[in-house]
């Protein structure tokens, strides 16, 4: 395995960035957690510090905590910076926590170009705000596509311009159904 | 191109290119805004093959997404396959309780397939370009040896074009009887075959000169904007992870990584259309090579093991329905670059979350950077020397 | 001179066919039905593959045209988004009349893989478009595309001499591969 281990580089980073944590996931991949104030230069730091040199994103991305069976239940967007130094061969995952009801997150693509296309994907598909970014649209649905898809709560549409999805007598098996399954 | 043609004139035209247009490479659509035959700028538009993969991944059961993968890359669907199987499993072993054992056998067979399509996916890749840029023989060329890789696969599990071959703890079949012969002479054969395409398109000066210099990327601008796999190392980065990161048996094979070097001459640049055309051209030599070694690596059928290849494990299967609560990445090497998957299991049988990160969504991220300042007629050179296929793109 | 079996055009030399405008109309209509290069997702592919070398669909007269407007089929390939259906109404209607479509694969069928859980994806391109001739398969083969192309030629044919459309569309079913591993005996097991 590659990835880094979380404490030592939190350890590093904070006195810059007071809010940093070195967390584990439930099955013990360690990542860095930290408020979205300290996001961009906890990254900036990232990428720049000589020892880390963190020069490439490698994904960002997004998952709904919204009754994710957690110890301490959340209703929050989960979002993911995998990074990945060519320097040194390691690669580290920081994640934040964007409100549900006001999804507001700094934009990181100032600090990697790459993240102008993935922070788009995120907002279309999960109704992130990046603030400060260059050209926050829609990229994947059409730009009078209601609601954003990979929400929990997404409630799937009956029709599109008019046009149903659907054959005549099929339904949707959307998430609700799923959970009684 | 006249003079008139190249000097700005200060009044643009806009110009719609798709999303039906015979060289993007289906359904991509991307708005130009042209000075005459110079871009000034390019808004790319996805989203026309969106098919909502990643949420159907949250609805489906753990191995019934393994079709699905299929369709995420369908011109390597064998790659696309090993790269979901692969992180299943490293999140099965997160957990001693549920760690799946991939057969020997199986791991040999899994390379060796990935390796095999990606040679067909490559054909199609540098076919595709040649006839984006007028040379339309060399893209025959490409989908005959493509037609004999999926006579191969045929007879390996009966399907042409997508497999559902790669399971999660192992393959679905064992390879068929004289496979080995059968894949020992494609590769003759097709080796002979790629010296004739090499005379035909790579030497050939009016394509080199076509590609030369065109849209270099150069190695720093290739690491920010997050490229990978052939588009990466066009640019002069030394970097694949079959080599760097190894799973598999790729380890034990030695993978030799082609970089761009201003392959076209004194008229290229480091990590123009040229140097991206020729490492995906090295790429497949090297493919042939690691399906010979991959073969000679191929462990005999012992008598006595029930299952060699562990293609539906039960205990698998029953891991399934409770796997390890948390998260996993996993990245590998498609021929498209990295092919990572980031899931998230909430401990029950479906998943929480499946992420797929693709080479061609990475590829398009930088297309308008590239293609500004280029001729208009560059666009579809740009567009098939980074090798997007559109449904990575969307998903 | 008297001899009836020489009339003007029919001597052996002289290779003279008579027959009505209409039916030498249909004729070459129906050995030239050129395509509309289009293709969206998976079954793309495998149209490529028909147009290879291999399956080289081009002997039936069938030659991919870029623009709409010089096709007289639509193949439809693969799946159709939302985004994307509009888009292929607005390219079916730029194609002149008589114009046919043939809808490949599950997807453009049905929804296929997609029709059950996916959000963006339309259940079947006839909701847009009226089909003439389905394609099952995921993908299909390309003998089957040969197959619905069969079953089209005679449609043209009907059409073009009785002026009728028929209504009910053609679905291909039951391909014996002509060619690749499928074709071949299965070798005997050792």
């Amino acid at each position: 395995m590659t990835a880094l281990a979380a404490e030592p580089v939190a350890a590093r980073m904070r006195q810059r960035t007071p809010s940093i944590e070195a967390r584990t996931t439930e099955n013990g991949q360690p990542f860095l957690f930290v408020a979205p104030a300290d996001l961009v230069l906890l990254l900036t730091l990232l990428r720049d510090d000589e020892d880390l040199r963190f020069d490439a994103l490698m994904d960002l991305t997004a998952y709904d905590l919204l009754k994710y069976p957690a110890k301490a239940p959340s209703d929050a967007i989960c979002a993911v910076w995998l990074l990945w130094s060519h320097v040194h061969r390691h690669e580290l995952m920081v994640q934040t926590h964007a409100a549900r009801s006001d999804c507001r997150l700094p934009t990181t693509s100032g600090v990697w170009p790459a993240a102008i296309y993935f922070e788009r994907e995120v907002f279309d598909l999960y109704g992130v705000h990046f603030d400060g970014h260059p050209d926050l649209r829609r990229i994947m649905c059409p730009q009078d596509w209601v609601g954003h898809p990979l929400r929990k709560d997404y409630v799937y549409p009956a029709t599109y311009h008019g046009v149903s999805h659907l054959r005549d007598g099929q339904h949707f098996e959307s998430q609700p159904a799923r959970e009684a399954r | 191109m006249t003079v008139e043609a190249t000097t700005p004139s200060g009044e643009t035209m806009q110009l719609s290119m798709g999303p039906h247009h015979p060289a993007t490479h289906g359904v991509l659509r991307i708005v130009v805004e042209s000075d005459g035959e110079i871009v000034q700028n390019c808004t790319p538009d996805h989203g026309y093959l969106h098919r909502s993969i990643e949420k159907i991944g949250e609805c489906v059961e753990w191995p019934m997404f393994v079709p699905y993968t299929d369709r995420v890359d369908y011109v390597c669907a064998m790659n696309a396959n090993l790269a979901y199987c692969l992180a299943v499993e490293r999140l099965l072993a997160t957990d001693p309780a549920t760690t799946v054992v991939v057969p020997r056998r199986a791991e040999v067979i899994r390379v060796l397939v990935a390796e095999l399509n990606r040679i067909s996916s490559h054909l199609i890749a540098v076919g595709a370009m040649a006839m984006d840029v007028g040379a339309y023989t060399p893209f025959l060329h490409g989908i005959a040896q493509r037609e004999l890789v999926n006579d191969i696969f045929e007879k390996l599990c009966g399907q042409r074009l997508t497999y559902n071959y790669v399971t999660i703890g192992g393959v679905a079949f064992d390879l068929h009887h004289g496979a080995g012969d059968e894949i020992a002479r494609f590769l003759d054969q097709f080796e002979r075959e790629m010296v004739r395409f090499n005379r035909l398109l790579t030497t050939n000066a009016i394509f080199r000169d076509r590609c030369a210099g065109v849209a270099a990327v150069t190695r720093d601008e290739a690491i920010e904007w997050g490229l990978v796999g052939p588009n990466l190392r066009g640019s002069g980065v030394d970097f694949d992870l079959r080599r760097d990161v190894p799973y598999g048996v790729y380890g034990e094979l030695g993978v030799r990584v082609p970089v761009g070097q201003c392959f076209a001459g004194r008229r290229g640049r480091q990590g123009d259309c040229y140097d991206r055309y020729v490492v995906r051209l090295l790429e497949i030599n090297e493919s042939v090579r690691l399906c010979r070694e991959a073969l000679k690596l191929l462990p005999p059928k012992a008598e006595k093991e029930t299952d060699p290849i562990g293609g539906w494990q039960a205990d698998v299967t029953k891991q399934l329905k409770k796997p390890p609560k948390g998260s996993v990445h996993c990245r590998t090497e498609a021929p498209r670059g990295e092919m990572g998957y980031f899931l998230v299991s909430d401990g029950t049988k479906t998943p929480w979350r499946v992420r797929v990160r693709t080479g061609s969504f990475s590829a398009s991220g930088i297309f308008h950077k590239v293609m500004r300042g280029t001729f208009l007629a560059d666009v579809v050179a740009i567009i098939g020397s980074f090798d997007v296929v559109v449904p990575e793109i969307d998903r | 001179m008297a001899d009836p079996q020489c009339r003007p055009g029919n001597a052996s030399h002289e290779q003279i066919h008579l027959t009505a405008v209409d039916e030498f109309l249909a004729w070459g209509k129906e050995h030239s039905l050129f395509y509309l290069l289009f293709a969206t997702a998976c079954c793309g592919i495998e149209l490529m593959q028909a147009g290879g070398p291999r399956y080289d669909i081009d002997r039936l007269g069938m030659i991919p045209r870029a623009t709409p407007r010089q096709a007289d089929l639509m193949i439809v390939a693969g799946t159709i988004t939302h985004k994307m259906a509009e888009r292929v109404k607005l390219l079916w209607d730029q194609m002149t009349e008589p114009r046919w479509v043939v809808s490949m694969g599950s997807c453009a069928n049905s929804g296929g893989p997609f029709s059950k859980w996916s959000y963006s994806v339309l259940n079947g391109i006839d909701k847009y478009v009226p089909v003439d001739v389905y394609i099952p398969g995921c993908p299909p083969r390309p003998e089957a595309l040969i197959d619905g192309v069969m079953a089209l030629r005679e449609r043209v044919r009907l059409y073009r001499t009785t002026g009728q459309r028929t209504k009910t569309p053609h679905v291909v079913a039951g391909i014996e591969p002509a060619f690749g591993a499928h074709h071949e005996k299965p070798e005997q097991k050792t």
